[in-house]
């Protein structure tokens, strides 16, 4: 192995995504986070209701986002051949989770407006 | 932002993230930054494939005022590694197409002619359309030529009709080759697998095949009725003697019938006969599908060019380089780069990868006046295809050492989910970083 550096990084995901997706890609990300810190401010605080309506979807994210990532590469679970294999199963199960988490939280606050106290 | 778009954001971004820095660690290094080396010299490369295209993404950074100069007559740039994943009927032919002048970077000349003529001695390179190429450099990355004439009988206008297939020819040929045996998968017979006795580019390619040949025809339920063999130049499956070993484990638990020392060596397309050299004397084996995987040897062009190694590889003219540096044994302003190169191994995408920064180095020294210090070690990687789904990442070296990028987490002789996303998802952008230089 040799040396690995961001730039190289950021070359690899440019080719896989294209350079317009990816970079929108991570505008969205980076979107979402800056809203998602927005509501936290202006909340002053997580709001409990909200916080648990959107973890209701978390298995949902998480399953969706197992089976778009097989989908994408003509496998499944009976490919599973390692402990990695299961480690990357829950990676992405976990990703899928917190992504619509935060996305459904954001959305609520949004829609919902300021906190009532 | 509609919600969809950033829930499939946030997953594509993690796939990305996960595949892409597994396979970059398994295949990558970085250009080193240096300050441009300010030079005149006359850079010739020949071929404007993986090898030739990436080291002039790297030569442009690193040299100021050079003049580099790629000979290809290819006009598509050709993503080999994706043939296979073609022929599994995974991937359309355009998957592996694009275009040759669109890797190369600005201030390069592209002459889309072949070379016609190398006279190291005179230190020039005329192309086929006549032109004389003066060089102070030149590197050999001409790629190797697949020797079909060598088998008697077989034709590439047959591919893909009565089970004849050749995964190698190219991706309409892998295509092609993917509907015979999916016809094949369907309705059963007995399948021919094999390889050459040169040596070749991608030696899990034709295991590959014979792998994901049988996993269709589990998957479609018509395994009983058909017979898959596996026909070995030599008494090994691999040369690495620990895959090796792995390997006939695993042709084992698939039922995969085997034979060693067949070799080859004519076809009748018609009567569907494969005739094999073996120590007993040549042997006819009855077909219903094959992969045909022609020998392979240096380009005519190199093989008269009097580059090639005098006592070595005599009938297949792989270029006299020193293995660890790459630079010819006896013209030492010639590299040699890829495929071409006279080394016990590397003909694959993954050694391209490892030899151009090596190249880079001593070619840079060189002007500069000193000694390069990089060596190549032999490091080859092949995603071995186990069946649709599953791979082993096989990483090794010349001393057959495995090499694993990630010791501990993906074992190489392991069939996993993760190496199998590694090729289908982050090899392509992986080589196409490559290809820019940039990885």
């Amino acid at each position: 192995m040799k040396d690995l550096t961001f730039e190289t990084l950021l070359a690899v995901f440019e080719e896989i995504f294209g350079f317009g997706l990816f970079w929108a890609m991570v505008a969205a990300a980076a979107m979402v986070t800056v809203a998602f810190l927005y509501v936290l401010i202006r909340d002053r605080n997580l709001e409990s209701r909200r916080l648990v309506r959107a973890e209701l979807l978390a298995p949902i994210g998480a399953f969706a986002a197992i089976l778009f990532v097989q989908a994408m590469t003509s496998s499944g679970f009976r490919d599973i051949g390692g402990p990695i294999d299961v480690i990357v199963l829950i990676l992405i199960g976990a990703a899928g989770a917190v992504g619509v988490t935060i996305l459904a939280y954001v959305a609520q606050a949004l829609i919902g407006g300021p906190q009532r106290r | 932002m509609s919600g969809l778009d950033a829930m499939v954001s946030s997953r594509r971004g993690f796939l990305g993230l996960a595949g892409g820095s597994a396979a970059l660690l398994a295949l990558g290094s970085a250009p080193a930054q240096a300050a441009r080396v300010k030079t005149g010299a006359k850079i010739v490369i020949l071929g404007a494939g993986a090898a030739g295209t990436a080291l002039a993404n790297r030569l442009v950074d690193r040299l100021e005022g050079a003049k580099i100069t790629l000979l290809d007559a290819r006009k598509q740039h050709l993503y080999q590694p994706g043939f296979t994943l073609i022929a599994a009927g995974l991937k359309p032919v355009g998957y592996s197409i694009s275009a040759t002048k669109d890797w190369l970077p600005q201030g390069v000349t592209l002459i889309e002619e072949a070379a016609a003529e190398i006279d190291p001695v005179a230190r020039t390179v005329t192309s086929a359309g006549g032109t004389v190429l003066a060089y102070d450099f030149l590197v050999v990355a001409t790629g190797l030529k697949l020797d079909y004439d060598a088998i008697p009988g077989m034709s590439l206008d047959l591919v893909g009709s009565n089970g004849l297939g050749s995964v190698y020819a190219g991706p309409e040929h892998a295509a092609k080759t993917w509907a015979a045996m999916d016809k094949f998968t369907s309705e059963g017979g007995v399948g021919v697998f094999s390889r050459p006795a040169t040596e070749m580019k991608c030696a899990g390619a034709p295991l590959k095949y014979t792998f994901i040949t049988d996993d269709y025809a589990v998957r479609k339920g018509t395994k009983g009725k058909v017979e898959i063999k596996y026909f070995a130049h030599n008494k090994a499956f691999f040369s690495v003697p620990i895959v090796s070993e792995k390997l006939r484990m695993l042709f084992g638990e698939r039922d995969i019938q085997t034979a060693f020392d067949h070799v080859l060596i004519a076809l009748d397309p018609g009567k569907r006969i494969a005739t094999f050299q073996t120590p007993e004397g040549t042997k006819e084996e009855g077909y219903d599908f094959i992969n045909v995987i022609p020998p392979m040897r240096a380009p005519d062009v190199v093989r008269a060019s009097g580059l090639s190694w005098a006592d070595k590889w005599t009938d297949q003219g792989w270029i006299e380089v020193d293995k660890g540096t790459l630079r010819h044994a006896r013209f030492p302003e010639i590299f040699g780069l890829g495929d071409i190169c006279g080394v016990p191994k590397g003909k694959t995408a993954a050694s391209v990868k490892w030899m151009v920064p090596v190249v880079e180095d001593h070619l840079v020294a060189q002007i500069e006046g000193r000694e390069g210090t990089q060596i190549y070690n032999g490091y080859t990687s092949c995603p071995l295809i186990t069946r649709i789904g599953k791979a082993m990442l096989v990483e090794f070296d010349y001393n057959d050492n495995l090499t694993p990028s990630f010791p501990g987490v993906i074992a190489p002789l392991e069939e996993l989910w993760i190496s199998w996303l590694m090729k289908e998802i982050a090899l392509k952008p992986t080589y196409n970083a490559m290809l820019r230089g940039k990885a």
